[in-house]
């Protein structure tokens, strides 16, 4: 996890100083700039680690042979999946904050405090974003009937939700012309973790959302961080309440 | 006087464990078919059987760790399936068949963690680890524990919290004859103290002078349940006497036992063994006994659990 928070660290610093090398100036320019790539190399990371580190956690127990101990305790199920779900989230958080908090010292000294708070934002959402594809993780982790399998759906996921999803909703669109569901499509990004995540930073920057052009599509029900971040917690909360359903059985 | 109600009477007078038509089906597969079983307080109870004879997955029903398909199952007179079954738990202490534990973790630190699970101080390991032999190794990672070491950790961490039921699936795995001794010098002194111990093992002549009964598990079914003895007076077989002459008085000793209903007599220099029914054994003795001192030395060897198990089995 040392090793997943030093390539936050390297990857947010190499961004913020250099991500302007394009436009010819290499230096630190701005938090909205930095944050909105930092949102779309996150968007591929994180859900790979938390599916990485979760896919494992039931069906390796169960494969290597220490559930059955690990069952026999005086703890109920749902017990037991949330005190493997809360130590891996632990781990990933600490990595995710130790990662982006260490560049959030480093910029602090050119940082006005609404800007660090913009930055705290994005950690915040960061470590949720990692904690719902967790939950999805290990939610696969209490179906699959053996890791090949567990990975094998863990990396289907995150081609689904990562790349995928967000192909399909385009598609739709094109092929509706835009007629049908046109204003139902910005609520479809909320049955997507990954989309909930972007929508939340980059909504929440004024710059950015004039710069993508996107204010007009979207209702301002969506700009609201918390409505968002709701949200983000039913998505941590809900694949956690089906593996616990399909653990008891 | 205070009197006891039925109820109270009859939880008193129920056994530990009691199994009633216990079914579990695996697709087409019967591996648990019918089982009925009483296993009561403070006895020694051991499960044989052949790999996929059903123990390992009676044991696991018995802990609540997989439904049964048909059949009641309670222990201490709760039902494993319901919701009180949970604080039974708490007086079970299991060690599963081949014990795996978090190998970055410390001895220590192993039972640590499980008493943490099982809402135990922390501060009973050190001890746990002392009864097992294990308070030399409790600060090196499980990663370095051999076979057996590991085996020692698995039943430290059972016996943590007391439990007043132990399961023990093939405990004493990847132990040195000097280690089982040890472990089963500790089972005596559980059952002294009214713990009740359910164990399978596959190393027939190592359970049989150990346990007070015992279950022979075949296909899905327990085939014969008693003592060894009683198993053994059951199946009838053949027992073996051994006698020790001088070669000389083989031809005599031939001659005696020639007029009484005896099997095989197999001579090996000066050591003779008589094999004859369970009804012929005094009569033997007797006629041996009458040939004037003749006989050095004289021993009944009684029918082995293999002897009864694949009699059972087959």
């Amino acid at each position: 996890m040392l090793a997943v928070a030093v390539v936050f660290t390297v990857f947010a610093l190499a961004i913020a100083y250099f991500g302007g090398a394009q436009q010819g100036a290499v230096g630190f320019r701005s938090i909205e700039f930095t944050i909105a790539s930092l949102v779309s190399l996150v968007i591929y990371l994180i859900p790979l680690i938390a599916l990485v580190l979760g896919f494992d956690a039931i069906v390796g127990e169960r494969e290597r042979g220490s559930l059955d101990l690990l069952l026999s305790m005086p703890i109920t199920r749902f017990e037991l999946l949330l005190g493997k779900y809360l130590g891996l989230a632990a781990a990933l958080a600490f990595s995710t904050i130790a990662g982006f908090g260490l560049v959030a010292v480093v910029l602090s000294t050119q940082l006005e405090i609404n800007a660090l708070l913009h930055y705290f934002g994005f950690m915040l959402s960061s470590v949720l974003l990692g904690m719902a594809f967790l939950s999805l993780a290990v939610m696969v982790s209490v179906f699959a009937a053996d890791r090949t399998r567990a990975s094998g759906m863990a990396i289907a996921l995150w081609f689904f939700f990562v790349l995928v999803f967000d192909l399909l909703l385009l598609g739709a669109l094109v092929v509706t012309g835009g007629q049908y569901g046109g204003e139902a499509f910005p609520y479809l990004l909320l049955a997507n973790p990954a989309d909930v995540f972007r929508v939340l930073n980059i909504f929440s920057l004024e710059d950015v959302r004039t710069l993508y052009g996107l204010a007009t599509v979207f209702p301002p029900a969506l700009a609201e961080p918390w409505l968002l971040g709701l949200v983000m917690l039913a998505w941590i909360a809900a694949p956690l309440a089906v593996a616990t359903w399909r653990f008891r059985k | 006087m205070a009197s006891i109600s039925p109820e109270a009477a009859d939880a008193r007078a129920e056994a530990v464990v009691v199994a009633r038509q216990v079914v579990k089906h695996y697709g087409g597969v019967r591996a648990v078919d019918g089982v009925d079983l009483d296993i009561a307080h403070g006895e020694l109870f051991g499960l044989i059987g052949h790999n996929g004879a059903g123990k390992s997955t009676l044991f696991k029903m018995m802990l609540g760790l997989i439904p049964a398909t048909a059949g009641t199952l309670r222990i201490d007179g709760i039902p494993v399936s319901g919701g009180g079954f949970r604080a039974v738990r708490r007086r079970i202490g299991y060690l599963p068949e081949s014990v795996v534990l978090y190998e970055n973790l410390t001895g220590l630190e192993t039972l640590q963690f499980f008493a943490q699970l099982k809402g135990v101080p922390v501060a009973a390991c050190p001890a746990a680890l002392e009864r097992v032999g294990l308070a030399a190794a409790a600060r090196r990672r499980v990663r370095e524990y051999s076979k057996g070491m590991r085996q020692r950790l698995g039943f430290a961490q059972a016996l943590l919290g007391q439990p007043k039921i132990l399961f023990l699936d093939e405990p004493t795995n990847g132990l040195d004859p000097e280690a089982i001794r040890e472990f089963y010098a500790i089972l005596r002194g559980l059952r002294a103290d009214g713990v009740t111990v359910v164990l399978t093992s596959h190393i027939l002549a190592e359970i049989q002078e150990r346990v007070d009964r015992l279950a022979i598990m075949a296909a899905g079914k327990i085939q014969a349940v008693g003592s060894v003895q009683a198993l053994r007076e059951q199946m009838d077989l053949p027992l073996w006497i051994d006698i020790r002459i001088a070669p000389a008085d083989l031809d005599a000793v031939r001659n005696v036992l020639g007029r009484l209903p005896v099997g095989a007599i197999e001579a090996h220099d000066e050591h003779v063994s008589v094999r004859c029914g369970r009804d012929a054994k005094m009569a033997v003795i007797e006629a041996l006994a009458a040939l004037d001192g003749r006989v050095l030395d004289l021993h009944v060897r009684e029918p082995s659990l293999e002897d009864v198990f694949f009699g059972f089995s087959d």
